[in-house]
């Protein structure tokens, strides 16, 4: 912990600030509340109000888990639980059912998180309605009066062309049955999670100066018409060539010599936790 | 294997850096702060108008530390400033007062007060000085010196606005004075619409690059044509914080090189023309960067179908932190989310295939 900047880089003005943002965040689900975004050492764009809900709320006795695209090892999580190392004396690591806060880029564990656990999301667009209109003064009057036709319509003029929904991550949800909400670009495979589930999820867009949350407990309906059921991710049948699982989220990879195509788990703590028991199990 | 973002980060960044190191220190001996404070004044100014912090020293040492990136220094400042508990809010500065260095006016010959050209590159020949200076400068600054010494000062009298004569003639509109708080920029989401006060700040803010390719466009026929230059100046202001103990009295913090331009341009009102004036005010010597933010500011209050006269896209996009770190984003992995996109893009390929069937 380097002494030059204080407990977790921010002051404790800012952090207080950022806190009572989460609060009524927490009190209006889904709704985007605006936040004096503090610039931090690490890019804007680059998780820096994911970051800020992390170093507003972590203290002496958290354990922080930091994952991006599913992954512990990717630069940007590296880099992250390293900028929070030298801010702070707390504890990080890799396993999902050990961590107080998580902060994760576009993924949510595969595990399911429990009471107590907070995931924090990294949010680049949190405007669910941006891409049926680019002002922001506008966007903010259609939720005022919960005119979320235009989304309905870009749905349906998807299944028009495409037969599908061409919606592919940051899948528009309704919270709670008021607020339309971008679950960050998590892939469709991860938007049932936030449903009535255990944990807080906090969400925070440093860059667009916004924080919103899904309470626990909480309605999370991804946009589908009644006879056009809401689909997640299909790898048909594939499995992950390292741990077997079918019921994962899979990342294709491929082999760079012979340029074949695998997949496997984006989520590599849970990956390799099952590898490791498959592996004791046939000993 | 292929793998390598996913596995191995923390090893590859602090090689990564390691190299970097060598990039930065790849030339024998180090450049003094002080010369990048007096010998890149330009860019220190750049440097300190975009992050917003005022501090010769330190933009100087922020240039060192990343390669003279702009983009970088400033990114160093502002993460800088988060760390600083804001404490105070000085007074508005009257830049009437201020102590001028240079002065001129594109609309008038002679004004109130007189034109004053001081330091300027608009008469230099571009040329580069292949064999060096010709003198070394220790020589310039001690011949310059002598010269000042020998002589005599003048008293600079406080110049009256180029527009005060056109307010008084009533083609200006005289504003109603508006006394409340600006809107902290740095410490509040910008909502739209917005106040003056926020445009006119994250304006002074913003990507100088940025604020003079809209301003150009405004002037290629994107906009208003050609406002006229109604004064620049640029000079030292004095900053003042009310004394905690009793309001009425002012503690001095000292001065900041600002420079100011007034742009000057025909509108409509109702039935009359009249001359709208835009504003533009930045840190230090960053001439087109004030011009061009006074071109905006006259823009953006117009009603109108370009670009530099809609508010939120003018404001939103031209912050150097925040344009730089989302494009810069891109190099992240984004495994998961496009392997999401290459799901619905395969997925409309077989529905569609089936109904040609």
């Amino acid at each position: 912990m380097s002494k030059n900047y204080n407990y977790a880089f921010l002051d404790e003005g800012s952090k207080r600030e950022i806190r009572r943002a989460t609060l009524k965040a927490v009190a209006i689900p889904g709704y985007q509340v605006p936040f004096g975004s503090r610039e931090l050492p690490i890019g804007r764009g680059w998780g820096t109000g994911g970051i800020q809900l992390t170093l507003s709320l972590i203290g002496p006795g958290d354990v922080l888990k930091v994952i991006d695209q599913g992954s512990d090892e990717s630069v940007n999580a590296v880099n992250i639980k390293k900028f929070v190392g030298l801010c702070t004396d707390i504890e990080t690591t890799t396993e999902t059912p050990e961590a107080t806060l998580i902060q994760s880029r576009h993924r949510i564990p595969e595990i399911p998180l429990k009471n107590g656990q907070i995931l924090i999301f990294q949010v680049p667009l949190p405007e669910p309605l941006r891409i049926v209109e680019a002002r922001e003064e506008v966007t903010k009057k259609m939720h005022a009066e919960k005119d979320y036709a235009p989304l309905w319509l870009q749905l349906y003029e998807s299944l028009i062309r495409y037969k599908k929904v061409t919606l592919a991550s940051e899948y528009p949800c309704l919270v709670e049955g008021r607020y339309m909400m971008n679950p960050s670009p998590i892939p469709r495979f991860d938007n049932p999670k936030l449903h009535k589930a255990e944990c807080l999820y906090l969400f925070g867009a440093g860059r667009e100066k916004k924080i919103y949350a899904v309470p626990p407990y909480t309605d999370v309906v991804s946009l589908a018409f009644d006879d056009v059921p809401f689909e997640i991710e299909s790898f048909g049948g594939k499995h992950c060539r390292l741990c077997g699982s079918t019921d994962t989220y899979l990342d294709e990879v491929f082999d760079q010599q012979s340029g074949k195509r695998f997949h496997q788990c984006s989520d590599t703590s849970y990956c390799r936790k099952l590898s490791s028991q498959k592996a004791q199990n046939r000993e | 294997m292929a793998y390598v973002a996913v596995s191995g980060g923390e090893e590859a960044i602090e090689e990564s850096i390691r190299l970097l190191e060598y990039y930065q220190n790849s030339a024998e001996g180090e450049i003094a702060v002080e010369a990048i404070t007096n010998q890149l004044s330009l860019l220190v100014d750049r440097v300190m108008g975009e992050a917003g912090l005022y501090s010769r020293s330190y933009a100087a040492l922020a240039l060192r530390q990343c390669e003279g990136s702009v983009e970088e220094a400033v990114f160093l400042l502002r993460a800088y400033r988060s760390t600083l508990t804001r404490n105070y809010y000085t007074h508005a500065v009257d830049a009437t007062n201020m102590r001028v260095i240079r002065r001129i006016s594109a609309a008038f010959k002679d004004i109130k007060g007189g034109q004053l050209l001081g330091p300027s590159y608009d008469y230099t020949h571009r040329l580069i000085k292949f064999n060096g200076a010709t003198q070394s400068p220790q020589d310039i600054r001690q011949t310059l010196f002598e010269t000042l010494e020998a002589e005599q000062p003048e008293e600079i009298a406080s110049c009256p606005r180029v527009s005060d004569e056109l307010r008084s003639e009533g083609l200006i509109e005289q504003a109603a004075p508006d006394d409340q708080s600006p809107h902290d920029v740095t410490m509040h989401m910008l909502e739209f619409p917005t106040t003056r006060s926020a445009r006119l700040q994250t304006l002074a803010r913003a990507d100088t690059g940025f604020v003079s390719g809209l301003a150009y466009s405004a002037l290629r026929g994107f906009g208003q044509v050609h406002p006229t230059v109604g004064e620049l100046r640029s000079g030292y202001v004095e900053l003042y914080v009310s004394y905690l103990l009793d309001e009425q009295e002012s503690v001095y913090l000292g001065e900041v090189l600002i420079t100011e331009v007034e742009g000057f341009s025909p509108a409509h009102n109702k039935e009359q023309l009249k001359i709208s004036v835009g504003y533009g005010a930045v840190f230090g010597r960053c001439e087109t960067k004030a011009i061009a933010m006074a071109v905006i500011d006259n823009e953006l209050n117009q009603d109108g179908p370009y670009p530099t006269q809609d508010e939120e896209f003018v404001l939103m996009h031209g912050d150097s932190l925040e344009m730089n770190g989302f494009i810069s984003h891109l190099k992240l992995p984004h495994y998961v989310t496009f392997q999401s996109k290459l799901d619905a893009v395969r997925k409309t390929r077989l529905e569609g295939n089936k109904s040609h069937e």
